[in-house]
């Protein structure tokens, strides 16, 4: 077994030598990210093409025979539950914590890479698990992603016998291989710092990494004990979350079990979730937001201090996915009320974005463009849910369209945009070569326009009163023959959003062959990540010697100094001054 | 904490002297230990409440309480326990022989420990064994399904401390160096004691009568 220094001791680094060793049972981080990275986009192109499916039925109902009631819901149910935790906690924490954590740092390598090859083979099975219940009979579960018993294990439901027990034993895998990544995450970030790289000195991207990976080993476990408990009800009868029932006319052996103790665990560990999606997106997007503006991040403590605040606030809002479920109005009144306030720290952010981009010296290139365009489909997202975050306006719109609108736009659409801001921002470290701009910029309008094409008109759909989770809307009088227009014309705009990503990937494989070699930190950035001696950085990041930190991430147009940026790792008597000016570090500009 | 969290990074201080992290081959892992020990008990603490919750239901037979009820009488249980304090023991043992360069000693008692936690886990089948004779199927009763339920998932995290353990003992028989020695015995030790403690609970949990469950549960607001 190859052990990797994370201590300055070059001597311990055993390069890999033969493929296998290098790219396949890998111990590197960048590999293991790229690994990550690769199977996660690919799983999420399966969604992908399911939402398509379903878009193509709500659009033009009755025109698709392959697609019938099962299926539909089958759609659903896979399409929520792989973008969620197979897409994007996957992409976000398994490629971008991978990759970004030790270079931001300034290490070597995680901590324990054995265990982190582990934690991406893993995730490899689950994703493999998860696929082969499309090939099983009965399908996958059609439960919806929530799961929620008893309908997601009686007969009647499309894949309740194979499919949900293949899902549930995917998430219990997908949960260990997320605990191997994130101990992993969190030791480095606590020990592997280099000399002079403070907590408050790291990058805002690694603040996020690091309290989204907290409080995915905080919330997982109640995802693990919701499946191990249904799996229990399912296999051996036993009676957790099964009232006692009466199914397809035969009474159940169940007895007395509810299901509303699995919503809550579910919920406690879904609405967390969220933010474990969000929290990295949030830090990355601050970077990218600042390197692209030419500025230092405003207000840099108030991000962290929004981060870790979120963070907590975040177990303690669950139970406002569940005002339908019905309860007590006083824990209602609570779960608004905790609901509202992490509105707070969350709005400081998005005033900090803008504060950032407010007289900077804004380049806009692809991924600033895709920063930007997060900053209008997060506001418009997260103004949604103070809407839903009441009780009285929630019940209405609960089950409509609306919920549906402000959950993609949110949670769907904005960590999208950050992930391609993201890919577009350092694929020219990853990869050492630039990508096309103009290739770029045309997979930006086509995804920024078109994802606004498809989930605008939802928000009007859903105050119509239309439901959402129907296969067909029947004979649904209250809703207007204008609906039907609307869907096809949404149908229309997600396929072109679909066929848009297209170009992405097209840019991205022609790049990594063929595109202009990048050369040494073309966007100028402070950041250690592209301070490495070779571009891409090798096997062990630093060559000789670990980088010595000077300063934070965000020593931007600094005035006196001759460039606009200071890297992290540049002494002060070093840094080249304007002729005949004084360096005027240390003042909040 | 509060003092990291209102560091102001952007005065640039000259030097340096910052520190980053450790990174000791120790202290990294007592780290990564205790991120792990958190992540078990929200585990246990998630079952636990399911579990008070669900003892409200009138459905709920407790496992004691009356005297035909199978764990009115614990004796099995107390001796279970007694086995499981003995590994623990055992493994704090090795901590001392391993601090006081007694290396052989600290493999003996690793050997020890890891043969009185099988001892444990065979002793936990038996009383399944047991309850399956007296007809106390798991799918039953809710309390007979958490018992076998919460039994099964800790037995599988000894398994796993286990696992570590042999993993030990074998590197201990090629002289490792006593610093390595002492770490990875501390590591195990308190993992050991931790699921000591979870098991305490558990027990005492599992064993009560409903009068106990419903003080509980009221406590907790269910």
């Amino acid at each position: 077994m190859a052990h990797v220094a994370i201590a300055d001791q070059v001597d311990e680094l055993h390069d890999p030598t033969s493929f296998i060793a290098k790219y396949v049972w890998s111990q590197d981080h960048k590999v293991i990210a790229i690994q990550y990275s690769i199977t996660a986009i690919l799983v999420g192109l399966v969604a992908l093409v399911l939402s398509g499916l379903m878009r193509l039925q709500l659009g033009f109902p009755e025109s698709f025979d392959f697609i019938d009631p099962n299926s539909y819901l089958q759609f659903v149910t896979m399409h929520g539950m792989i973008m969620v935790i197979y897409l994007l906690t996957a992409l976000l924490l398994g490629g971008f914590g991978n990759y970004l954590i030790p270079l931001m740092i300034g290490a070597r390598d995680m901590v324990f890479p054995y265990l982190n090859m582990l934690s991406y083979w893993t995730y490899l099975l689950a994703v493999i698990v998860l696929m082969a219940s499309f090939f099983v009979p009965g399908g996958p579960t059609g439960a919806g992603w929530t799961l929620y018993p008893p309908q997601a294990i009686l007969d009647g439901t499309p894949g309740y016998d194979m499919g949900i027990i293949l899902m549930l034993v995917s998430l219990a895998i997908f949960i260990v291989a997320f605990t191997m990544g994130g101990l992993n995450y969190v030791t480095t970030i606590l020990q592997a710092r280099t000399k002079g790289m403070t907590l408050m000195r790291m990058p805002l991207s690694v603040w996020g990494i690091f309290v989204a990976t907290i409080l995915g080993l905080l919330a997982f476990p109640a995802l693990l004990v919701s499946a191990i408990m249904m799996m229990f009800d399912k296999l051996l009868g036993t009676s957790f979350f099964m009232p006692a029932i009466v199914s397809l006319g035969e009474q159940l052996d169940h007895t007395g079990g509810s299901p509303i103790l699995f919503q809550h665990l579910f919920w406690f560990f879904g609405h967390p979730e969220v933010y474990i999606v969000a929290l990295p997106a949030f830090g990355m997007v601050s970077d990218v937001l600042a390197v692209h503006a030419r500025k230092n991040i405003f207000g840099y403590r108030m991000m962290v201090w929004a981060i870790v605040a979120i963070g907590a606030l975040s177990f303690v809002v669950w139970a406002h996915h569940m005002y339908v479920s019905g309860m007590h109005p006083a824990f209602g009144f609570f779960f608004a009320t905790t609901t509202l306030i992490i509105a707070i720290p969350t709005a400081i952010k998005v005033y900090n974005w803008v504060l950032t981009l407010w007289r900077g010296n804004i380049h806009l290139t692809t991924p600033m463009m895709f920063a930007i365009g997060f900053i209008f489909t997060f506001t418009h997202g997260g103004l949604t849910g103070l809407f839903l975050g009441n009780v009285v306006i929630d019940l209405p719109l609960s089950d409509t369209y609306f919920v549906v609108a402000h959950f993609h736009m949110v949670m769907g659409v904005s960590p999208i945009m950050v992930l391609f801001a993201a890919i577009y921002h350092w694929f020219p470290l990853i990869s050492g070569r630039m990508f096309s701009e103009r290739l770029g910029k045309l997979h930006f309008w086509c995804t920024f326009l078109g994802t606004y094409a498809i989930y605008l008109p939802m928000h009007y759909l859903g105050f119509l009163g239309v439901p959402r989770r129907y296969y067909a809307m029947g004979s649904t009088d209250f809703i207007p023959e204008s609906a039907q227009t609307l869907n096809a014309s949404i149908t229309v705009s997600a396929i072109l959003v679909g066929l848009a990503q297209l170009i992405f990937i097209a840019n991205i494989v022609w790049s990594v062959f063929k595109g202009e070699k990048s050369g040494h930190n073309p966007w100028h950035a402070t950041s250690l990540e592209w301070q490495t001696p070779q571009v891409p950085p090798v096997h062990g990041n630093w060559g000789e010697k670990l980088p010595v930190v000077h300063r934070w991430a965000y020593d931007f147009s600094v005035p006196g100094a001759r460039d606009d940026y200071i890297p992290q790792d540049m002494a002060t008597e070093d840094v080249p001054v304007e002729p005949g000016q004084v360096l005027q570090a240390g003042e909040e500009h | 904490m509060f003092a990291t969290l209102s560091e102001k990074p952007w005065l640039a201080s000259d030097e340096a002297t910052a520190s980053g992290g450790t990174n000791t081959e120790a202290s990294k892992k007592k780290i990564a230990l205790r991120f792990f020990l958190a992540v078990v008990t929200v585990l246990f603490t998630l079952f636990i409440v399911t579990f008070l919750a669900r003892s409200q239901f009138p459905d709920f037979e407790a496992l004691a309480g009356q005297p035909w009820q199978p764990f009115t009488n614990a004796t099995q249980l107390w001796i279970n326990t007694a086995i499981l304090l003995a590994a623990s023991a055992a493994i704090q043992a090795a901590v001392m022989a391993a601090k006081g360069g007694r290396l052989l000693m600290a493999n003996i008692a690793f050997s020890l420990a890891s043969l009185l936690t099988i001892g444990f886990l065979v002793a936990q089948l038996l009383i399944w064994q047991q309850l399956i004779d007296l007809g106390y199927f798991v799918a039953n009763n809710p309390a007979n399904s958490y018992f076998y339920l919460l039994t099964a998932i800790h037995g599988l995290h000894l398994l796993g401390g286990l696992f570590v353990l042999l993993r030990l003992s074998l590197r201990s028989w090629s002289h490792p160096s006593q610093a390595a020695m002492t770490n990875s015995a501390n590591l195990c030790a308190t993992y050991w004691h931790y699921l000591f403690l979870v098991w305490v609970l558990l027990f005492a949990l599992l064993t009560s009568t409903p009068d106990t469950f419903k003080t509980l549960a009221a406590l907790c607001g269910f």
